[in-house]
């Protein structure tokens, strides 16, 4: 609780006995000439306590020009009942709007608090070391190259490579995701991940402005200045609203009085009216929801770059994305080894695992992405010593000699230096036939012996995730990709898109999401990319989804909607928040606007009382942010 | 240069629409945010004009929630 709140209560308190005194009074001086004033004075007094700080901002207000303030209303409203001699009505609705603003303080508090405890990944301290001496310091201090040191339980401080130590790291604030990950020597680390197990060592990569938790941090809090269609709708109605009430509070008061002459009872109804004219509940919760969703997206890896983008999530019909690295894992998988008949005829029933065995050792020592494929697929020893003369040729691929042959390992370029002529157009025949993906071809004393057939391995759960995202409410999925036809073609297939476009330079990517956008009328287009190479193209669609973000500045700063892992399934489960979020704004629209018109009309009828109308501002100010708190349990 | 401002205990989510309009109207501010949630102010400012902007800014905050601390970050 903050002192200020502290202070209110005790202020409460005081005020309420002391209006308790001022009942008592009245009771007992009763009948005396005096008694009234003698009630009059008790009740004064208790108002002072409870309403000296309405009264004074409303007095700095009317001195500044600005008169429709809710301070000024409410000093307007409790000087009416006064007036109109009903002492304890007046104390007892300043005593209740009191009470009501220390709950809706109370209640703000404790959404900030979640809010923040959320948001509680920024690092308290690096230990960094210098001179061979440890030292504790704010994780700003810290410079690239320098050497920090993380214990288990510690949360790393700073984006960097492990340099030495073993150990998991629960990356959950940054991903979401539950499961630790395993790092050592090489793996890189992003900072506001946890360290569980073990003591490691990491070289700092970017200075603490740059890192992945104070771009992560800046990005949710800056998020609130994007405001979604709702929040605008609220700051222009908040702006009119109280106009109309304090408008409409004088007609009843003139209009009322006019017709039947009782004056007393209608200033006692107008006064009810500008007890409601505060859109507070409205001002406070609708921004709160927002900011509540995004914050529970966050916490699920997904950050959302304003209120806006909610709008525009909860509308997708259409997605399109990126091959590689979305629907892709983006690594390199051996799918089927073809063996050429004259290699078949040679080696028999073995001669594709001796394909496979051949060119491991031609690869052994190359560091290319295919290569490590090849040599992991084969997965045994290979005994290095066994290949010699091995010569690595950039752009084409590899030659050695193994147990006296000459083998070449590489694509199609390669192939034309190393075959005869009369083998080559074996090499362009399998050419025609791929499925898709890219061929490594092998020969062995400059005879066609086969190829492996390389595919870009489709990550897991991406074909459920797409069911996923269709359920949802996604009907048309699209993939643009820069790779060949037959790739894209078994991609789609593999996966049930509706449509593809291949071959596409990332000029291209642009001209097809511009072809999309303009055939889709109803509802929004999501751009879907790693957000290395299609920049142009996420701020180009409707929104832009970036994956598998963690530690890309690319991505984040290109993107309307960052998802930290690589998981598709990210994308409905974004799109479900950003519903659950919009409806909350519209229930807490509807609860504030519904009980507010309902006690005006009461009240202009004279049955609401002003007990009724102080529940109607801040009580539903109450309700409107606990409710507005469930957008934050995002799950 | 970018200014940024804890305003500690702002509790009223109308005041601090206003306080963010007043500030935003000064001269030589531009781009003046005060988010609710964060209870933080942010402005760009042009140089020469920072300190009376601050003073100017602080004068409204005051008078506006008396009970509102102005931290500088």
């Amino acid at each position: 609780m903050t002192k200020k709140l502290k202070r209110m209560i005790k202020r409460i308190i005081l005020g309420a006995v002391v209006a308790l005194i001022a009942v008592v009074v009245t009771k007992m001086t009763e009948g005396f000439s005096w008694g009234k004033w003698a009630s009059l004075a008790a009740f004064i007094a208790a108002y002072l306590i409870l309403a000296y700080d309405v009264l004074k901002k409303a007095g700095v207000n009317i001195i500044h020009g600005r008169v429709f303030d809710e301070n000024f209303l409410m000093t307007v409203a409790t000087f009416g009942a006064f007036g109109c001699g009903e002492f304890t009505e007046a104390v007892a609705v300043i005593l209740f709007y009191q009470i009501g603003e220390a709950f809706q303080s109370y209640a703000v508090n404790m959404s900030r608090k979640s809010i923040k405890s959320l948001m509680d990944i920024r690092p308290d301290f690096a230990r960094i070391s210098r001179d061979g001496e440890e030292k504790e310091v704010d994780p700003s201090e810290v410079a690239i190259g320098d050497i920090i040191i993380v214990k288990p339980g510690e949360r790393i401080p700073l984006d960097g490579v492990v340099k030495s130590g073993q150990s998991s790291v629960d990356t959950s604030a940054i991903t979401g995701e539950s499961l630790p990950r395993d790092v050592d020597a090489g793996t890189s680390v992003v900072s506001g991940c946890v360290n569980l197990s073990g003591v490691i060592t990491v070289e700092v990569t970017s200075e603490f402005a740059q890192s992945t938790v104070s771009k992560v941090l800046t990005l949710v809090e800056e998020a609130s200045s994007k405001k979604a269609h709702a929040e605008q709708f609220i700051t222009v109605f908040a702006k009119v609203y109280t106009p109309i009430v304090v408008g409409c509070a004088v007609l009843l008061i003139i209009g009322g009085s006019l017709i039947t002459g009782d004056i007393r009872e209608w200033i006692y109804r107008g006064m009810t009216f500008l007890l409601i004219s505060c859109p507070c509940a409205l001002v406070i919760s609708i921004p709160l929801s927002f900011f509540g969703g995004i914050g529970g997206a966050g916490k699920n890896g997904i950050l959302i770059k304003g209120g806006n983008y909610m709008d525009v999530l909860a509308r997708i019909d259409t997605l399109v994305l990126d091959k590689t690295g979305t629907i892709t894992k983006g690594n390199f998988a051996i799918g089927e080894i073809e063996v050429s008949d004259d290699y078949n005829g040679r080696y028999g029933e073995g001669a594709g695992d001796r394909l496979l065995k051949y060119a491991a050792m031609c690869e052994s020592y190359s560091t290319h992405p295919i290569a490590v494929s090849i040599v992991n697929k084969y997965g045994k020893d290979i005994d290095k010593n066994a290949v010699s003369d091995i010569k690595e040729i950039a752009g084409k691929g590899v030659e050695a000699v193994i147990e006296g042959r000459k083998y070449c390992v590489g694509n199609s370029k390669l192939m034309k230096d190393a075959l005869s002529e009369a083998d080559y157009p074996e090499i362009e025949k399998c050419s025609d036939v791929s499925m898709g993906g890219t061929l490594v071809y092998v020969a062995e004393d400059g005879k066609y012996a086969g190829h492996l057939h390389i595919i870009d391995e489709i990550k897991d759960g991406a074909v459920e995730a797409l069911r996923e995202c269709r359920k949802a409410g996604v009907n048309s999925i699209i993939m643009l990709t820069g790779d060949n036809e037959k790739t894209a073609e078994s991609v789609a297939g593999k996966v049930g898109l509706d449509k593809f476009f291949a071959n596409l330079s990332p000029l291209d990517k642009v001209t097809a999401i511009e072809d999309i956008l303009e055939n889709n009328k109803i509802g929004k287009v999501a751009f879907v990319g790693d957000g290395i190479n299609d920049a142009p193209v996420l701020t180009r669609a409707d929104i832009g989804i970036a994956m598998g973000a963690m530690g890309s500045d690319a991505a984040i700063e290109a993107a309307d909607i960052v998802i930290m892992t690589d998981e598709l399934s990210k994308i409905t489960e974004a799109k479900r928040i950003a519903k659950k979020t919009l409806r909350i704004v519209k229930e807490n629209i509807w609860l504030a606007l519904g009980v507010k018109i309902g006690v005006l009309v009461l009240a202009a009828f004279g049955i609401a009382s002003m007990w009724a109308a102080i529940f109607a501002d801040v009580g539903v100010a109450f309700l409107a942010i606990m409710n507005a708190m469930r957008a934050l349990r995002a799950k | 240069m970018k200014r940024t401002f804890i305003l500690e205990d702002l509790d009223c989510a109308h005041c601090a629409a206003k306080i963010q309009e007043e500030v935003g109207k000064l001269d030589g501010v531009s781009n003046c945010v005060v988010t609710f949630l964060t209870t933080k102010m942010v402005y760009d400012v042009e140089d020469d004009k920072d300190k009376e902007v601050e003073k100017k800014m602080r004068a409204i905050v005051k008078q506006m929630e008396p009970d509102v601390e102005v931290i500088s970050k």
